[in-house]
Protein backbone atom coordinates (compact mmCIF):
# COMPACT_ATOMS: atom_id res chain seq x y z
CA UNK A 1 0.00 0.00 0.00
CA UNK A 2 0.91 3.87 -0.79
CA UNK A 3 0.05 7.15 -0.33
CA UNK A 4 -1.45 7.19 -3.70
CA UNK A 5 -3.25 3.63 -2.83
CA UNK A 6 -4.91 5.89 -0.38
CA UNK A 7 -5.62 8.89 -2.85
CA UNK A 8 -7.49 6.23 -4.80
CA UNK A 9 -9.44 4.46 -2.15
CA UNK A 10 -11.56 5.80 0.67
CA UNK A 11 -11.42 4.95 4.16
CA UNK A 12 -14.08 2.91 5.84
CA UNK A 13 -15.53 5.66 7.78
CA UNK A 14 -16.15 7.71 5.09
CA UNK A 15 -18.54 5.23 3.62
CA UNK A 16 -21.20 5.88 6.26
CA UNK A 17 -21.49 2.14 6.95
CA UNK A 18 -21.74 2.51 10.39
CA UNK A 19 -24.80 2.96 12.95
CA UNK A 20 -26.29 6.27 13.43
CA UNK A 21 -24.39 7.60 10.41
CA UNK A 22 -26.77 10.33 9.65
CA UNK A 23 -25.38 12.32 12.53
CA UNK A 24 -22.59 10.83 13.65
CA UNK A 25 -19.47 10.70 11.23
CA UNK A 26 -16.71 8.17 13.38
CA UNK A 27 -16.07 7.02 16.37
CA UNK A 28 -12.22 6.58 17.18
CA UNK A 29 -10.48 5.42 20.26
CA UNK A 30 -6.79 6.02 20.87
CA UNK A 31 -4.13 4.70 23.44
CA UNK A 32 -0.78 6.37 23.99
CA UNK A 33 2.34 3.61 24.47
CA UNK A 34 5.65 4.21 25.83
CA UNK A 35 8.67 1.78 25.69
CA UNK A 36 10.01 1.51 28.95
CA UNK A 37 13.52 1.36 28.66
CA UNK A 38 13.86 5.04 26.89
CA UNK A 39 12.91 8.44 27.80
CA UNK A 40 9.57 9.91 25.72
CA UNK A 41 10.13 11.05 22.95
CA UNK A 42 10.52 14.96 23.39
CA UNK A 43 13.49 14.27 25.81
CA UNK A 44 15.22 11.33 24.01
CA UNK A 45 18.37 12.09 22.02
CA UNK A 46 17.89 10.87 18.23
CA UNK A 47 20.00 8.24 18.51
CA UNK A 48 17.27 6.78 20.84
CA UNK A 49 14.33 8.28 18.58
CA UNK A 50 16.08 5.86 16.03
CA UNK A 51 16.23 3.39 18.24
CA UNK A 52 12.31 3.80 19.26
CA UNK A 53 11.18 4.00 15.63
CA UNK A 54 12.75 0.49 15.13
CA UNK A 55 11.68 -1.14 17.48
CA UNK A 56 8.30 0.07 17.12
CA UNK A 57 8.29 0.15 12.94
CA UNK A 58 9.04 -4.00 14.05
CA UNK A 59 6.74 -4.83 16.21
CA UNK A 60 3.87 -3.02 14.64
CA UNK A 61 4.25 -5.01 11.42
CA UNK A 62 4.48 -8.27 13.27
CA UNK A 63 0.68 -7.72 14.61
CA UNK A 64 -1.98 -9.92 12.92
CA UNK A 65 -4.45 -6.88 12.08
CA UNK A 66 -1.43 -5.14 10.65
CA UNK A 67 0.13 -7.05 8.03
CA UNK A 68 -0.27 -5.76 4.32
CA UNK A 69 -0.21 -2.32 5.88
CA UNK A 70 2.02 0.89 5.10
CA UNK A 71 4.63 2.38 6.82
CA UNK A 72 6.05 5.51 6.24
CA UNK A 73 8.72 7.84 8.07
CA UNK A 74 7.51 11.51 7.85
CA UNK A 75 10.62 13.10 7.89
CA UNK A 76 11.11 11.42 4.47
CA UNK A 77 7.72 12.80 2.99
CA UNK A 78 7.01 16.26 1.41
CA UNK A 79 4.53 18.77 2.84
CA UNK A 80 2.11 18.28 1.08
CA UNK A 81 1.94 14.44 1.85
CA UNK A 82 2.62 15.07 5.14
CA UNK A 83 -0.64 17.41 5.06
CA UNK A 84 -2.21 14.64 3.28
CA UNK A 85 -2.00 12.11 6.05
CA UNK A 86 -3.11 14.81 8.52
CA UNK A 87 -6.26 15.68 6.00
CA UNK A 88 -7.23 12.18 6.26
CA UNK A 89 -6.91 12.21 9.91
CA UNK A 90 -4.95 9.03 9.93
CA UNK A 91 -2.15 11.64 12.24
CA UNK A 92 -2.15 14.62 14.03
CA UNK A 93 -0.93 18.27 13.00
CA UNK A 94 1.85 18.11 15.86
CA UNK A 95 3.36 14.76 13.98
CA UNK A 96 4.48 17.07 11.12
CA UNK A 97 6.69 19.14 12.82
CA UNK A 98 10.58 18.13 13.57
CA UNK A 99 9.58 15.17 11.46
CA UNK A 100 12.68 13.51 11.85
CA UNK A 101 12.46 10.03 13.37
CA UNK A 102 8.53 9.82 13.06
CA UNK A 103 6.77 7.31 11.92
CA UNK A 104 3.63 6.02 11.07
CA UNK A 105 1.58 3.03 9.87
CA UNK A 106 -1.63 2.88 8.00
CA UNK A 107 -3.82 -0.60 8.11
CA UNK A 108 -6.06 -1.73 5.33
CA UNK A 109 -9.20 0.45 4.99
CA UNK A 110 -7.94 2.88 6.95
CA UNK A 111 -9.42 1.97 10.38
CA UNK A 112 -5.66 1.53 12.12
CA UNK A 113 -3.12 4.02 12.32
CA UNK A 114 -0.55 4.29 14.29
CA UNK A 115 1.93 7.26 14.94
CA UNK A 116 5.11 6.92 16.53
CA UNK A 117 7.28 8.96 18.29
CA UNK A 118 4.54 11.84 18.15
CA UNK A 119 3.60 12.91 21.71
CA UNK A 120 4.41 9.42 23.18
CA UNK A 121 6.28 6.51 21.53
CA UNK A 122 3.14 5.00 19.84
CA UNK A 123 -0.09 6.96 19.34
CA UNK A 124 -2.52 3.83 18.09
CA UNK A 125 -5.69 4.71 16.95
CA UNK A 126 -8.52 2.64 15.34
CA UNK A 127 -11.48 4.79 13.73
CA UNK A 128 -15.04 3.18 12.87
CA UNK A 129 -17.53 4.59 10.73
CA UNK A 130 -21.23 6.00 12.64
CA UNK A 131 -21.63 5.60 16.43
CA UNK A 132 -19.08 2.23 17.14
CA UNK A 133 -17.04 2.98 19.99
CA UNK A 134 -17.62 -0.56 21.39
CA UNK A 135 -15.88 -2.00 18.13
CA UNK A 136 -13.41 0.15 17.87
CA UNK A 137 -12.27 -0.52 21.42
CA UNK A 138 -12.00 -4.34 20.77
CA UNK A 139 -9.74 -4.15 17.75
CA UNK A 140 -6.98 -1.26 19.69
CA UNK A 141 -8.00 -3.76 23.18
CA UNK A 142 -6.58 -6.74 21.08
CA UNK A 143 -3.68 -5.02 19.15
CA UNK A 144 -2.52 -3.24 22.16
CA UNK A 145 -2.25 -6.66 24.10
CA UNK A 146 -0.65 -8.12 20.81
CA UNK A 147 1.76 -5.27 21.15
CA UNK A 148 2.55 -5.77 24.95
CA UNK A 149 3.64 -8.99 24.42
CA UNK A 150 6.25 -7.91 21.53
CA UNK A 151 7.04 -4.63 23.30
CA UNK A 152 7.52 -3.25 27.18
CA UNK A 153 5.51 -0.71 28.01
CA UNK A 154 6.03 2.15 30.61
CA UNK A 155 3.73 1.25 33.26
CA UNK A 156 3.06 1.24 36.90
CA UNK A 157 0.85 -0.23 39.13
CA UNK A 158 -0.42 3.75 40.46
CA UNK A 159 -0.39 5.20 37.84
CA UNK A 160 -1.21 2.84 35.03
CA UNK A 161 0.25 3.22 31.67
CA UNK A 162 3.00 6.06 31.94
CA UNK A 163 2.46 9.04 29.29
CA UNK A 164 4.41 12.25 28.41
CA UNK A 165 1.82 14.49 29.71
CA UNK A 166 0.31 13.71 33.00
CA UNK A 167 -3.36 14.08 31.20
CA UNK A 168 -2.90 11.06 29.53
CA UNK A 169 -1.85 8.48 32.26
CA UNK A 170 -3.60 5.48 33.46
CA UNK A 171 -5.12 4.23 30.92
CA UNK A 172 -3.46 6.28 27.97
CA UNK A 173 -7.50 6.71 26.24
CA UNK A 174 -9.15 8.41 24.65
CA UNK A 175 -12.33 7.68 22.86
CA UNK A 176 -14.12 10.51 20.71
CA UNK A 177 -16.63 10.87 17.83
CA UNK A 178 -17.28 13.48 15.48
CA UNK A 179 -20.32 14.39 15.09
CA UNK A 180 -22.97 16.56 12.82
CA UNK A 181 -24.91 19.18 14.48
CA UNK A 182 -26.11 21.72 11.86
CA UNK A 183 -29.75 21.69 13.48
CA UNK A 184 -28.46 22.13 16.76
CA UNK A 185 -26.57 25.15 15.84
CA UNK A 186 -29.45 26.65 13.57
CA UNK A 187 -31.51 26.51 16.42
CA UNK A 188 -28.79 27.82 18.83
CA UNK A 189 -28.57 25.18 21.28
CA UNK A 190 -25.19 24.04 20.95
CA UNK A 191 -23.74 26.60 23.46
CA UNK A 192 -25.83 24.92 26.14
CA UNK A 193 -24.81 21.44 25.03
CA UNK A 194 -21.14 21.86 24.55
CA UNK A 195 -21.26 23.85 28.31
CA UNK A 196 -23.31 20.98 29.82
CA UNK A 197 -21.23 18.02 28.54
CA UNK A 198 -17.91 19.63 30.08
CA UNK A 199 -19.51 19.55 33.35
CA UNK A 200 -20.03 15.44 32.32
CA UNK A 201 -16.42 14.99 32.19
CA UNK A 202 -16.55 15.42 28.36
CA UNK A 203 -14.61 17.81 25.79
CA UNK A 204 -15.72 19.21 22.85
CA UNK A 205 -12.83 20.17 19.78
CA UNK A 206 -12.77 20.94 16.16
CA UNK A 207 -12.43 18.54 13.20
CA UNK A 208 -9.02 17.75 13.23
CA UNK A 209 -8.58 17.92 17.38
CA UNK A 210 -6.82 19.88 19.66
CA UNK A 211 -6.86 23.37 18.87
CA UNK A 212 -8.77 23.33 15.89
CA UNK A 213 -12.34 25.47 15.72
CA UNK A 214 -15.49 23.94 14.82
CA UNK A 215 -16.25 24.41 11.08
CA UNK A 216 -19.29 22.75 8.93
CA UNK A 217 -20.83 22.03 11.75
CA UNK A 218 -18.88 19.38 13.29
CA UNK A 219 -17.72 18.75 16.81
CA UNK A 220 -15.49 16.13 18.25
CA UNK A 221 -16.70 14.81 21.22
CA UNK A 222 -14.22 13.21 23.94
CA UNK A 223 -12.89 12.41 27.28
CA UNK A 224 -11.06 14.62 29.30
CA UNK A 225 -10.21 11.97 31.91
CA UNK A 226 -8.33 8.98 31.61
CA UNK A 227 -6.98 8.08 34.97
CA UNK A 228 -9.37 6.26 38.08
CA UNK A 229 -11.53 4.37 35.68
CA UNK A 230 -11.72 1.27 33.94
CA UNK A 231 -11.85 1.94 29.84
CA UNK A 232 -14.85 0.33 29.35
CA UNK A 233 -16.76 2.37 31.97
CA UNK A 234 -15.23 5.51 29.78
CA UNK A 235 -16.45 4.24 26.73
CA UNK A 236 -20.25 3.71 28.23
CA UNK A 237 -20.02 7.26 29.71
CA UNK A 238 -19.64 8.53 26.48
CA UNK A 239 -22.11 6.40 24.45
CA UNK A 240 -24.87 7.52 27.35
CA UNK A 241 -23.73 11.17 26.61
CA UNK A 242 -23.44 11.01 22.74
CA UNK A 243 -26.84 9.13 22.61
CA UNK A 244 -28.63 11.89 24.23
CA UNK A 245 -26.82 14.72 22.18
CA UNK A 246 -28.06 12.68 18.80
CA UNK A 247 -31.64 12.44 20.07
CA UNK A 248 -31.42 16.41 20.76
CA UNK A 249 -30.10 16.73 17.20
CA UNK A 250 -32.61 14.92 15.48
CA UNK A 251 -35.50 16.50 17.54
CA UNK A 252 -33.93 19.79 16.88
CA UNK A 253 -34.20 18.28 12.69
CA UNK A 254 -37.83 17.74 13.36
CA UNK A 255 -38.64 20.83 15.08
CA UNK A 256 -37.10 23.18 11.87
CA UNK A 257 -38.50 20.81 9.71
CA UNK A 258 -42.70 21.50 10.92
CA UNK A 259 -41.52 24.84 11.86
CA UNK A 260 -39.68 26.34 9.06
CA UNK A 261 -39.76 23.63 6.38
CA UNK A 262 -39.45 25.88 3.42
CA UNK A 263 -36.96 28.15 4.69
CA UNK A 264 -34.71 25.17 5.48
CA UNK A 265 -35.27 23.42 2.41
CA UNK A 266 -34.53 26.58 0.50
CA UNK A 267 -30.89 26.96 2.43
CA UNK A 268 -30.19 23.38 1.47
CA UNK A 269 -31.19 23.69 -2.19
CA UNK A 270 -29.42 26.92 -2.93
CA UNK A 271 -26.17 24.97 -1.30
CA UNK A 272 -26.72 22.57 -3.42
CA UNK A 273 -27.40 24.33 -6.66
CA UNK A 274 -23.86 26.91 -5.40
CA UNK A 275 -21.84 23.88 -5.22
CA UNK A 276 -23.26 22.46 -8.43
CA UNK A 277 -22.32 25.86 -10.44
CA UNK A 278 -19.67 27.57 -8.87
CA UNK A 279 -15.65 27.52 -10.36
CA UNK A 280 -14.49 29.24 -7.67
CA UNK A 281 -15.07 28.11 -4.03
CA UNK A 282 -13.25 28.36 -1.17
CA UNK A 283 -12.09 25.10 1.62
CA UNK A 284 -14.39 27.26 4.48
CA UNK A 285 -17.74 27.73 1.80
CA UNK A 286 -17.17 24.59 0.66
CA UNK A 287 -17.76 22.93 3.89
CA UNK A 288 -20.57 25.01 5.38
CA UNK A 289 -22.36 24.23 1.82
CA UNK A 290 -21.52 20.58 2.43
CA UNK A 291 -22.68 20.49 5.84
CA UNK A 292 -26.13 21.66 4.76
CA UNK A 293 -26.05 19.21 1.55
CA UNK A 294 -25.89 16.59 4.15
CA UNK A 295 -28.33 17.71 6.29
CA UNK A 296 -30.80 17.34 3.25
CA UNK A 297 -29.49 14.36 2.57
CA UNK A 298 -30.64 13.03 6.04
CA UNK A 299 -33.95 14.95 5.40
CA UNK A 300 -34.70 13.38 2.39
CA UNK A 301 -35.06 16.63 1.03
CA UNK A 302 -32.00 15.87 -1.71
CA UNK A 303 -32.96 12.81 -3.13
CA UNK A 304 -30.00 12.55 -6.08
CA UNK A 305 -26.62 12.44 -3.31
CA UNK A 306 -25.89 9.94 -0.74
CA UNK A 307 -24.06 10.22 2.48
CA UNK A 308 -20.82 8.98 1.09
CA UNK A 309 -20.49 10.88 -1.77
CA UNK A 310 -20.97 13.88 0.71
CA UNK A 311 -18.59 12.70 3.08
CA UNK A 312 -15.63 12.12 0.11
CA UNK A 313 -16.21 15.37 -0.99
CA UNK A 314 -15.61 16.85 2.61
CA UNK A 315 -12.31 14.82 2.21
CA UNK A 316 -10.77 15.17 -1.51
CA UNK A 317 -12.10 18.97 -1.83
CA UNK A 318 -8.77 19.53 1.06
CA UNK A 319 -5.89 21.07 -0.11
CA UNK A 320 -3.57 18.27 -0.08
CA UNK A 321 -5.67 16.12 -1.47
CA UNK A 322 -6.21 18.60 -4.66
CA UNK A 323 -2.91 18.81 -5.10
CA UNK A 324 -2.03 15.07 -4.77
CA UNK A 325 -4.58 14.65 -7.27
CA UNK A 326 -3.15 17.30 -9.73
CA UNK A 327 0.37 16.01 -9.13
CA UNK A 328 1.75 19.27 -8.88
CA UNK A 329 1.49 22.34 -6.07
CA UNK A 330 -1.52 24.71 -6.15
CA UNK A 331 -1.64 27.94 -5.08
CA UNK A 332 -4.88 29.13 -3.14
CA UNK A 333 -6.22 30.55 -6.31
CA UNK A 334 -5.80 27.45 -8.68
CA UNK A 335 -7.13 25.08 -5.74
CA UNK A 336 -10.26 27.10 -5.75
CA UNK A 337 -10.71 26.63 -9.06
CA UNK A 338 -9.74 23.33 -9.18
CA UNK A 339 -12.17 22.13 -6.07
CA UNK A 340 -15.23 23.84 -7.88
CA UNK A 341 -14.03 21.37 -10.93
CA UNK A 342 -14.25 18.78 -8.68
CA UNK A 343 -17.74 19.25 -7.10
CA UNK A 344 -19.32 19.95 -10.17
CA UNK A 345 -17.95 16.92 -11.29
CA UNK A 346 -18.98 14.58 -8.75
CA UNK A 347 -22.52 15.97 -7.76
CA UNK A 348 -22.75 15.39 -11.71
CA UNK B 1 3.56 51.27 10.80
CA UNK B 2 -0.23 51.56 10.36
CA UNK B 3 -2.35 48.19 11.59
CA UNK B 4 -2.35 45.01 9.47
CA UNK B 5 -6.06 44.60 10.01
CA UNK B 6 -7.76 47.85 9.72
CA UNK B 7 -5.20 50.26 8.09
CA UNK B 8 -6.05 53.26 10.40
CA UNK B 9 -4.14 53.07 13.56
CA UNK B 10 -0.82 52.66 14.39
CA UNK B 11 0.37 49.27 15.43
CA UNK B 12 1.83 48.62 18.53
CA UNK B 13 1.55 45.01 19.01
CA UNK B 14 3.25 42.49 16.88
CA UNK B 15 2.99 39.15 16.38
CA UNK B 16 4.35 36.38 15.21
CA UNK B 17 2.18 33.18 13.87
CA UNK B 18 3.25 29.87 12.66
CA UNK B 19 0.82 27.65 10.71
CA UNK B 20 1.71 24.70 8.91
CA UNK B 21 5.34 25.45 8.95
CA UNK B 22 4.68 28.96 7.46
CA UNK B 23 5.48 32.25 9.57
CA UNK B 24 3.28 35.32 8.88
CA UNK B 25 3.91 38.54 11.38
CA UNK B 26 1.40 40.88 11.77
CA UNK B 27 1.34 44.48 13.07
CA UNK B 28 -1.73 45.46 15.14
CA UNK B 29 -3.26 48.13 16.66
CA UNK B 30 -4.78 47.65 20.34
CA UNK B 31 -7.63 47.58 18.97
CA UNK B 32 -7.36 44.64 16.55
CA UNK B 33 -5.24 43.32 18.92
CA UNK B 34 -7.75 42.59 21.04
CA UNK B 35 -10.00 40.93 18.67
CA UNK B 36 -7.46 38.76 17.30
CA UNK B 37 -6.65 37.78 20.72
CA UNK B 38 -9.87 35.75 20.98
CA UNK B 39 -9.35 33.68 18.39
CA UNK B 40 -5.97 33.15 19.38
CA UNK B 41 -7.25 31.41 22.85
CA UNK B 42 -7.80 28.07 20.97
CA UNK B 43 -4.64 27.89 20.09
CA UNK B 44 -2.65 28.83 23.28
CA UNK B 45 -1.92 24.96 24.13
CA UNK B 46 -2.81 22.42 26.52
CA UNK B 47 0.99 22.41 27.99
CA UNK B 48 0.88 25.53 28.59
CA UNK B 49 -2.03 25.01 30.64
CA UNK B 50 -0.72 22.23 32.73
CA UNK B 51 2.57 24.14 33.32
CA UNK B 52 0.50 26.76 35.02
CA UNK B 53 -0.91 24.13 36.77
CA UNK B 54 2.14 22.17 37.63
CA UNK B 55 3.07 25.52 39.41
CA UNK B 56 -0.09 26.17 41.58
CA UNK B 57 -1.77 24.75 44.69
CA UNK B 58 0.61 21.79 44.65
CA UNK B 59 2.01 21.02 48.24
CA UNK B 60 5.56 20.51 46.70
CA UNK B 61 8.06 22.34 48.84
CA UNK B 62 9.60 24.60 47.36
CA UNK B 63 12.90 24.50 48.76
CA UNK B 64 16.28 24.87 46.63
CA UNK B 65 16.98 20.97 46.76
CA UNK B 66 13.19 20.63 45.60
CA UNK B 67 13.28 22.45 42.55
CA UNK B 68 16.57 21.09 41.80
CA UNK B 69 15.60 17.32 42.08
CA UNK B 70 16.27 15.65 39.02
CA UNK B 71 15.15 12.14 37.61
CA UNK B 72 18.50 9.73 37.86
CA UNK B 73 17.25 7.78 34.78
CA UNK B 74 16.36 10.92 32.46
CA UNK B 75 18.08 13.87 33.95
CA UNK B 76 14.85 16.02 33.64
CA UNK B 77 14.37 18.60 36.29
CA UNK B 78 10.78 19.44 37.87
CA UNK B 79 11.78 22.99 36.34
CA UNK B 80 12.17 21.57 32.54
CA UNK B 81 8.53 20.06 33.48
CA UNK B 82 6.95 23.24 34.60
CA UNK B 83 8.42 25.19 31.31
CA UNK B 84 7.62 22.33 28.88
CA UNK B 85 4.58 20.26 30.68
CA UNK B 86 6.06 16.83 29.65
CA UNK B 87 7.99 14.46 31.78
CA UNK B 88 11.11 12.55 30.58
CA UNK B 89 10.62 9.09 30.65
CA UNK B 90 8.46 6.62 33.22
CA UNK B 91 10.76 6.79 36.18
CA UNK B 92 9.88 10.97 36.49
CA UNK B 93 6.69 9.12 37.79
CA UNK B 94 8.54 8.37 40.83
CA UNK B 95 10.97 10.96 41.26
CA UNK B 96 8.22 13.87 41.02
CA UNK B 97 5.76 11.82 43.42
CA UNK B 98 5.03 13.99 45.61
CA UNK B 99 4.22 17.15 43.25
CA UNK B 100 2.28 14.44 40.44
CA UNK B 101 0.13 13.06 42.92
CA UNK B 102 -2.46 16.46 43.54
CA UNK B 103 -1.62 17.22 39.58
CA UNK B 104 -3.43 14.07 39.04
CA UNK B 105 -5.56 14.58 41.51
CA UNK B 106 -6.57 17.53 39.87
CA UNK B 107 -6.70 16.62 36.28
CA UNK B 108 -8.48 13.23 36.86
CA UNK B 109 -9.93 13.23 39.91
CA UNK B 110 -7.94 10.05 40.75
CA UNK B 111 -4.32 8.95 41.25
CA UNK B 112 -5.23 5.26 40.94
CA UNK B 113 -5.18 3.30 37.64
CA UNK B 114 -8.12 0.72 37.59
CA UNK B 115 -8.16 -0.15 34.07
CA UNK B 116 -6.51 -2.93 31.99
CA UNK B 117 -2.58 -3.69 32.30
CA UNK B 118 0.03 -5.19 30.22
CA UNK B 119 -0.25 -8.92 30.41
CA UNK B 120 3.10 -9.00 31.77
CA UNK B 121 2.46 -6.89 34.42
CA UNK B 122 -0.82 -8.59 35.14
CA UNK B 123 1.13 -11.78 36.07
CA UNK B 124 3.78 -10.66 38.21
CA UNK B 125 1.21 -8.64 40.14
CA UNK B 126 -1.06 -11.66 39.90
CA UNK B 127 2.06 -13.64 41.60
CA UNK B 128 3.15 -10.93 44.15
CA UNK B 129 -0.29 -11.03 45.29
CA UNK B 130 -0.66 -14.67 45.46
CA UNK B 131 2.63 -14.72 47.70
CA UNK B 132 0.84 -12.32 50.34
CA UNK B 133 -1.94 -14.66 50.97
CA UNK B 134 0.53 -17.57 51.35
CA UNK B 135 2.50 -15.48 53.44
CA UNK B 136 -0.13 -14.74 55.78
CA UNK B 137 -0.96 -17.88 55.60
CA UNK B 138 2.09 -19.20 56.93
CA UNK B 139 2.35 -16.61 59.60
CA UNK B 140 -1.34 -18.07 61.18
CA UNK B 141 -0.32 -21.54 60.37
CA UNK B 142 2.73 -20.96 62.98
CA UNK B 143 1.16 -18.87 65.06
CA UNK B 144 -1.14 -22.24 65.20
CA UNK B 145 1.57 -24.53 65.59
CA UNK B 146 0.28 -26.38 62.84
CA UNK B 147 4.12 -26.80 61.23
CA UNK B 148 2.86 -29.52 58.78
CA UNK B 149 0.56 -26.66 56.83
CA UNK B 150 3.24 -24.45 57.46
CA UNK B 151 6.24 -26.35 55.83
CA UNK B 152 3.85 -27.06 52.93
CA UNK B 153 3.35 -23.18 52.87
CA UNK B 154 6.68 -22.55 52.62
CA UNK B 155 7.62 -25.07 49.93
CA UNK B 156 4.80 -23.32 47.82
CA UNK B 157 6.08 -19.70 48.38
CA UNK B 158 10.05 -20.47 47.85
CA UNK B 159 8.31 -22.77 44.59
CA UNK B 160 6.97 -19.16 43.23
CA UNK B 161 9.95 -16.85 44.42
CA UNK B 162 11.99 -19.19 42.19
CA UNK B 163 9.81 -18.59 39.44
CA UNK B 164 9.15 -15.40 39.61
CA UNK B 165 13.14 -14.79 40.03
CA UNK B 166 13.72 -16.88 36.58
Amino acid sequence: MTLDDLLNNTGEWIRCTGPVSDIVMSSRVRLARNLANYPFAHWASKKEQEAILAAAKESTLSVKKLKNSMFVEIGKLDPIDKQFLVERHLMSKEHMIDAENKGLCVGQDEIISIMINEEDHLRIQVMKSGFNLKEAWQIIDDMDTELGNLLDFAYSVDFGYLTACPTNAGTGMRASVMLHLPSLVMTKQIGKVLQAITKLGLTARGLYGEGTEASGNFFQISNQVSLGHKEEDIIDNIERIIKQIVDHEQSARETLLLQNREALEDRIWRAYGTLKSAHIITSTETIDLLSLVRLGVDLGVIKQSDRALINELFVITQPAHLQKMERKKLGPNQRDVKRAEIIREKLG
Amino acid sequence: MVCNICGKNQATVHLTEIIDEQITELHLCEECAQKKGAQMESHFGLSDLLAGLADLGTQFNKTKTDIKLKCPKCGLTYEDFKKVGRLGCGECYTTFKEALVPLLKRIHGSTQHCGKSPKKIARIVKARNELEVLKEKLQKSIQKEDFEEAAKLRDKIREIEKKSNK
